[in-house]
């Protein structure tokens, strides 16, 4: 068995050892059901689609995945077991990738636990069923950016309440990349060509263009592009900071 | 076989650990003996596989840790100090994690996990979540983790600390049984330790290697070498029956328990000579020892080249 399925399992469990998962399942399924239903006006629209669900999932994802996210490595520096699981014979990848996609899983399986409303809309009208599918994969696609952005800080400090703060202004930042708020902060320091690459980053304009229904492949590479480039920036950072 | 060759960490200007070369053999238990903060966790890690050495370099069986980790990984059970573990685990699924990551499988994997758990005395706890464990079943579980692969090389950061006399007895006694065909270096600073299970100690301050000897080597360089003690129910008649002896160089008395110790001249034995001016002038001592040395008192004058010198 590959050590980061070894890996993989015993952080997966390890997450319902504690309250934590239930806390997290709990809380996410409520207010995704509330946002949808008091914010999003899901029934007064009276159209057979989970816009105003999938809407609310980027705010619902800024708090909730950094509290995933901070106990990732902070804990591991902390407890000392950061020593145990890097001694052991596996590579750095592993351990990063192993834990990650635990994190990553644990989250899947609350977006999963929504299914009713899935349900719910097809009972109730004859929604796009492949539009509500590709909306799920980008939200989940979002989730993992965030997670990986919320894994590399965790890393970089063995305090959870930093790791979850700085995740939460970070992940902030890159979600209204494309918007004004951030935007023009930058246009103040940096050249046009500048800011319209940091607008290009916005989680949120990739997220929009997937859970519309139009998979395009620049915005699944976008995404799986930012996880990629947080987890090699993860791995950095451990190596950097596992001596203090 | 661990070699390590002129092994430097460096933290920016700090020098955590300062060209330290040092071979150890199969069948030898090496102590690393310090104070504090004097560079035995480092060394260690580096050694473990964990910190990366700023220069020098570390082989262990054959692999370098910086070039071939996996495999000197493989090589090494290794215990970090304070003995971390997961403490929303079982010590049973904890173990059985450390055995997948470690590779074992099947029947050699149920083996080795009764083997660590029976060697460590485990089988009371392990359904119970490590956090609610005391200190000294957390050091044994830490124990247990590390021998669970029966690797050649052991590295174990002060392995008995926290644990009662009867449960460093034990660990000892582990330590002593899995000796013989395997490496194992054990930091403490428990000095008595040394002598219950080390036959090698390198004594580290600074960073520096500053000693490189066997226990008994180290207590002859004590002062207390073949002094010879004694207490006696009158101490003055029997400093005056010592001091007739033209081999001893000085006597000091104890100021608590007026315990008497003569120091021989350089190469001198002085024992016989004591006991027979004892006995021919009829001097009761209700106790006698010849010193083979202080571990204390070299350790003290190895590691604090300053106390040495208000003595002198």
């Amino acid at each position: 068995m590959s050590p980061i399925v070894t890996l993989f399992k015993r952080e997966l469990r390890s997450y319902f050892a504690t309250p934590v998962a239930y806390v997290f399942i709990v809380i996410f399924l409520l207010l995704s059901g509330a946002f949808t239903f008091y914010l999003g006006g899901f029934y007064e629209r009276g159209q057979a689609d989970l816009e105003p669900f999938f809407n609310f999932h980027p705010w619902l994802y800024l708090f909730l995945v950094p509290a995933v996210a901070m106990r990732l490595w902070a804990e591991e520096r902390k407890s000392g077991t950061i020593e145990l699981l890097l001694t052991l014979p596996i590579t750095m990848w592993q351990a990063v990738l192993g834990k990650f996609l635990a994190a990553w899983a644990f989250i899947g399986i609350g977006l999963a636990l929504t299914f009713p409303i899935w349900i719910t809309v097809n009972y109730l009208g004859d929604p796009d069923n492949g539009v509500i599918f590709t909306s799920y994969l980008g939200s989940l696609l979002m989730a993992g950016a965030f997670l990986a952005i919320g894994s590399c800080i965790s890393a970089a400090t063995r305090n959870q309440v930093i790791a979850f703060i700085l995740t939460v202004v970070v992940c902030f930042l890159f979600l209204l990349a494309g918007y004004p708020l951030v935007l023009n902060f930058f246009r103040a320091l940096f050249s046009q060509g500048v800011v319209d690459s940091i607008s290009g980053l916005s989680f949120l304009t990739h997220f929009d263009a997937i859970s519309k229904g139009v998979i395009d492949l620049r915005d699944l590479i976008y995404f799986i592009l930012a996880i990629g480039f947080w987890l090699y920036a993860n791995a950095v950072v451990i190596d950097l900071k596992k001596a203090d | 076989m661990i070699e390590t060759s002129q092994l430097t960490k460096r933290y920016g200007d700090l020098t955590a650990v300062d060209g330290i070369s040092f071979k150890v053999e199969t069948g030898q238990v090496l102590g690393f003996l310090g104070p504090n903060g004097a560079g035995k966790s480092t060394t260690m890690k580096m050694i473990a596989g964990f910190l990366a050495p700023s220069a020098g370099s570390a082989t262990v069986c054959g692999y370098d840790v910086e070039n071939q980790p996996i495999e000197a990984k493989r090589a090494v059970g290794y215990l970090p100090e304070g003995a971390p573990s997961y403490g929303e685990m079982m010590p049973l699924a904890f173990l059985e994690f450390i055995a997948d990551v470690r590779g074992l499988t099947g029947e050699h994997r149920r083996r080795r996990l009764d083997d660590a758990i029976e060697r460590l005395h485990l089988e009371s706890v392990l359904a119970q979540p490590i956090d609610t464990l005391s200190k000294g079943f957390k050091r044994r579980l830490g124990l247990a983790q590390a021998i669970l692969h029966n690797p050649p090389v052991l590295i174990l950061d002060e392995p008995t600390d926290g644990l009662d006399p009867n449960q460093k007895h034990e660990v000892r006694t582990l330590i002593n049984a899995m000796a013989r065909n395997k490496i194992i270096v054990i930091s403490t600073h428990i000095l008595e330790e040394v002598h219950a299970v080390c036959n090698r100690a390198i004594i580290i301050a600074d960073g520096k290697l500053l000693a490189d000897a066997t226990p008994a080597e180290l207590e002859a360089r004590s002062r207390y070498h073949m002094a010879v003690s004694l207490t006696a129910p009158n101490p003055g008649a029997a400093r005056e029956a010592l001091a007739r002896i033209p081999d001893i160089a000085t006597i000091e008395v104890d100021p608590q328990d007026h315990r008497l110790t003569a120091f021989p001249r350089e190469g001198r034995q002085i024992f016989t000579a004591v006991s027979d001016a004892l006995k021919a002038q009829g001097i009761a001592v209700s106790e006698l020892q010849l010193e083979a040395g202080r571990l204390d008192e070299v350790f003290r004058a190895i590691t604090q080249p300053h106390v040495q010198e208000v003595r002198a």
